[in-house]
């Protein structure tokens, strides 16, 4: 049996993964250009996300596409609520000062696992997927009638998973839309590029903080969203988002937003692959090598700009 | 008018401005003159709200602008060409102005107006701003200010840098402006800029402002700066 199918079913994984650590990542990212704001709390937001979309799923019962869709549209909705109140009860008191917010939000981080320790509880619940069937993965072969497909057995991928990585995608353009083409994108660029003349051209750049705290972690939340109904939601599930986005924002340059896509994807996919082939654990060695390395050797990251 | 009354002012614990008081009426320019690390920015960041009072007033037509947050300075009138131009680097010509258009509302009339007085920028309108060369920068940085229609415009050493056929076209946009009332505090370290344009001079020494002539009394008796600049 040879190797192809096994390598593009690594490969479909490893673009689930990758859509996911975009997304996560492009938060992460966000808030760090716009604010200089390394935000700890994150993959807690992104845990908050996937709780909130069980709590919700749950609620609505009805048809599993019914309470799914509408924990998409509410848990990052809330979850954005939730960060925006943060940057202003918190961020907004410490003055945005870089070494205090990350001591403020490794004090949300705790903060928000533990109150959902206490409500939502220890277990791993699952969200059921709006759909799900199973597509098996096709192959070719080269036999005495030319090229054949076949489905070798035992392979296959859902239909729900590539769902993911298209809706991944769609958000993505959103977001990149949202930046390059509305007022409130040059809003948030223009006080990305200088804070002191945005201020002393009318920005009102608290607001805009609040609103890139809110979208950033709304997107962990959409992000989680996504990968419940295949991962299962738990307290304790915003560690490895945190950690792959941190690896993710940190090859792609701090706060570009394109080399974050390029590095989720390439950090996702060798993930998968080396998921599949070797183990999830060698995976994550390999991945926190390569940061070293560009810290190393390139620290504004493969796609960044050099400092300013 | 604009009033800076008796201003305490600095950064953190480090006080820089010392009851530091002038004003400037609409048509009217005011140099501002001083040696490096005079305070001469700080005062023009004071106005913009940039820095907390430690005590006195920024007034404008009577409402104090230090009493509002920073962003809202910007919409009474005031349009600020900082020091070293500032643009929006990684954004265009046409966004850096979209920008100054933003502050009050303004609308394409009044970019018509201003690319009128700098027909160079209307040709690099898609530009990135870094791309510019420094004197096309300073010209963007003039005309963002402009688009918020101030009432009063503060140049920071807008010909720091700058050859002089550049620097006679600012000083150009510059009569211009004083001729349609526009109040203008203008900031320099060469008296010989600024004396041909002025109506008076301050002259700022550690946070203080000394004292505050004509323009006319300075092209009389040169002596004057020399004293107060040690030129
Ligand atoms: N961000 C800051 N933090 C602390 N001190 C500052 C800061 N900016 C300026 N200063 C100090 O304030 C004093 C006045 O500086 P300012 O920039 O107002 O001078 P200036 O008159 O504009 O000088 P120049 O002609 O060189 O532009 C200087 O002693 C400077 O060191
Ligand atoms: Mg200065």
């Amino acid at each position: 049996m040879d190797l192809g199918p096994y390598i593009l079913l690594a490969t479909l994984e490893g673009s689930v993964t990758a859509a996911v650590l975009a997304l996560t990542a492009i938060g992460l990212s966000l808030v760090f250009g716009v604010m200089r704001v390394v935000n700890v709390a994150h993959g807690e937001f992104f845990m908050l996300g996937a709780v909130l979309a069980w709590w919700v799923a749950h609620m609505v019962g009805a048809h599993p596409a019914l309470g799914f869709a509408a924990a998409l549209v509410v848990a990052p909705v809330l979850v954005g609520l939730v960060a925006v109140a943060a940057d202003m009860t918190v961020l907004k008191r410490v003055d945005y000062d870089p070494e205090r917010t990350i001591v403020a939000t490794i004090g949300m981080l705790y903060i928000i696992q533990q109150i959902t320790l206490m409500t939502y509880g220890p277990d791993a619940r699952p969200v059921e997927p709006p759909f799900n069937s199973r597509l098996a993965i096709p192959w070719f072969e080269y036999s005495e009638n030319g090229f054949q497909m076949y489905w070798p057995w035992g392979l296959s991928t859902t239909s729900y998973k590539l769902a993911v990585i298209a809706a991944a995608a769609v958000v993505l353009v959103g977001v990149w839309l949202l930046m390059a083409r509305t007022k409130i994108g040059l809003l948030m660029r223009a006080t990305q590029l200088d804070r002191e003349m945005a201020l002393a051209f009318g920005i009102p750049v608290e607001r805009v903080y609040a609103i890139v705290f809110g979208i950033g972690a709304g997107l962990a939340a959409l992000a989680a969203v996504l990968i419940v109904p295949i991962q299962q939601a738990h307290y304790l599930m915003g560690g490895d988002p945190l950690l792959l986005s941190f690896i993710v924002v940190i090859i792609g340059g701090l706060g570009s937003l394109p080399g974050t896509v390029i590095a989720a994807v390439l950090i996702g996919l060798s993930d998968g692959i080396i998921s599949v082939f070797f183990s999830p654990t060698l995976a994550k060695i390999l991945a926190t090598l390569l940061v070293a390395l560009v810290l190393v050797f390139r620290p504004e990251g493969l796609f960044g700009v050099k400092s300013r | 008018m604009l009033e800076l009354d008796k201003v305490n002012a600095g950064y953190g614990q480090a006080q820089i401005l010392r009851d530091l008081s002038l004003h400037v009426a609409p048509g009217e320019i005011l140099c501002l003159l001083g040696r490096n690390g005079a305070g001469k920015t700080t005062t023009i960041k004071a106005i913009m709200g940039l820095l907390p009072l430690l005590s006195g007033a920024v007034r404008l037509d009577g409402v104090s602008l230090n009493e509002l947050p920073a962003h809202q300075v910007p919409g009474r009138g005031i349009g600020y060409v900082p020091q070293g131009r500032r643009l929006f680097a990684e954004l265009s010509v046409a966004q850096n102005l979209e920008i100054g258009l933003m502050v009050r509302g303004s609308g394409t009339e009044v970019l018509d107006a201003v690319l009128e007085l700098f027909p160079r920028l209307r040709e690099r309108f898609h530009q990135r701003a870094q791309t510019l060369s420094g004197g096309e920068q300073q010209m963007l940085a003039t005309a963002r200010a402009l688009c918020l229609e101030p009432k009063v415009l503060l140049l920071d050493e807008p010909t720091e840098g700058l050859q002089p056929s550049m620097i006679e076209a600012i000083r150009q946009v510059v009569a211009v402006m004083r001729d349609r009332g526009v109040g203008i505090i203008l900031v320099e370290q060469r008296v010989d800029a600024v004396l041909s344009v002025a109506d008076r001079v301050s002259f700022i020494e550690n946070g203080h402002n000394l004292e505050t002539l004509d323009a006319d009394a300075l092209r009389r008796d040169h002596a004057i700066i020399e004293r107060h600049l040690g030129v």
